[in-house]
């Protein structure tokens, strides 16, 4: 699993019928920092992201385990929305309960 | 699962029993705005994809093998599940 960032939408009419309705989402990797690292990807949702929010994916077999349709042609699937960039904790940023306790 | 564009098949006679009957597409990967990379990967078409079209790749073996074969455990590891109309990108960054 790793934390990524979507930054665009993919349209595709012609499609595997496992994946029909399904939201597909192009997702840049980042690393601790919320820099980007590697390639974009494409991801399916399972979670209801959208476009600009920081979320995570996970990968393999597993990625198709969210939908009920388990045969579900997917390597790459977005399981979670990140509340904010401030809820990512790495040791190096404060964190959102440290910007909080900041503010007041 | 990474966006490619088809640029070629491969015609082999001889190949494993669960490839019969597939088309093996060979393929190049690109960014969302549509520049070429370096990588190109053979994958199974499902959804009769054409020379020139930009496609989305699985790469797990469970889920190509299931959407190019119907079956799982069969040797493959890149299959092509969707043909794309249109990417849509955040404007910045």
């Amino acid at each position: 699993m790793q934390l990524a960032r979507v930054i665009g939408t993919v349209v595709a009419t012609v499609k595997n019928e496992a994946l029909e309705g399904r939201k597909l989402l192009v997702v840049q990797t980042l690393n601790k920092d919320l820099k980007s690292i590697g390639k974009p990807m494409v991801a399916v949702d399972a979670i209801g992201a959208g476009v600009g929010e920081l979320v995570f994916w996970c990968r393999g077999k597993e990625a198709s385990f969210p939908f009920k349709r388990e045969d579900t042609p997917t390597d790459c699937t977005i399981i979670g929305i990140v509340d904010s960039d401030a809820h990512v904790t790495n040791g190096s940023t404060k964190s959102a309960r440290q910007v909080m306790d900041d503010s007041r | 699962m990474i966006l490619a564009k088809v640029v070629g098949n491969v015609v082999a006679s001889q190949k494993n029993q669960r490839y019969e009957n597939a088309r093996v597409m060979l393929c190049q990967q690109i960014t969302p705005e549509g520049e070429e990379t370096a990588y190109t990967v053979l994958a199974l078409d499902s959804v009769d994809a054409g020379v020139g079209d930009t496609v989305l790749i699985v790469q797990e073996g469970w889920g190509a093998s299931t959407a190019a074969t119907g079956k799982p455990q069969a040797a493959i590891d890149s299959a092509i599940v969707g043909v794309v109309d249109y990417v849509d990108l955040l404007k910045d960054e």
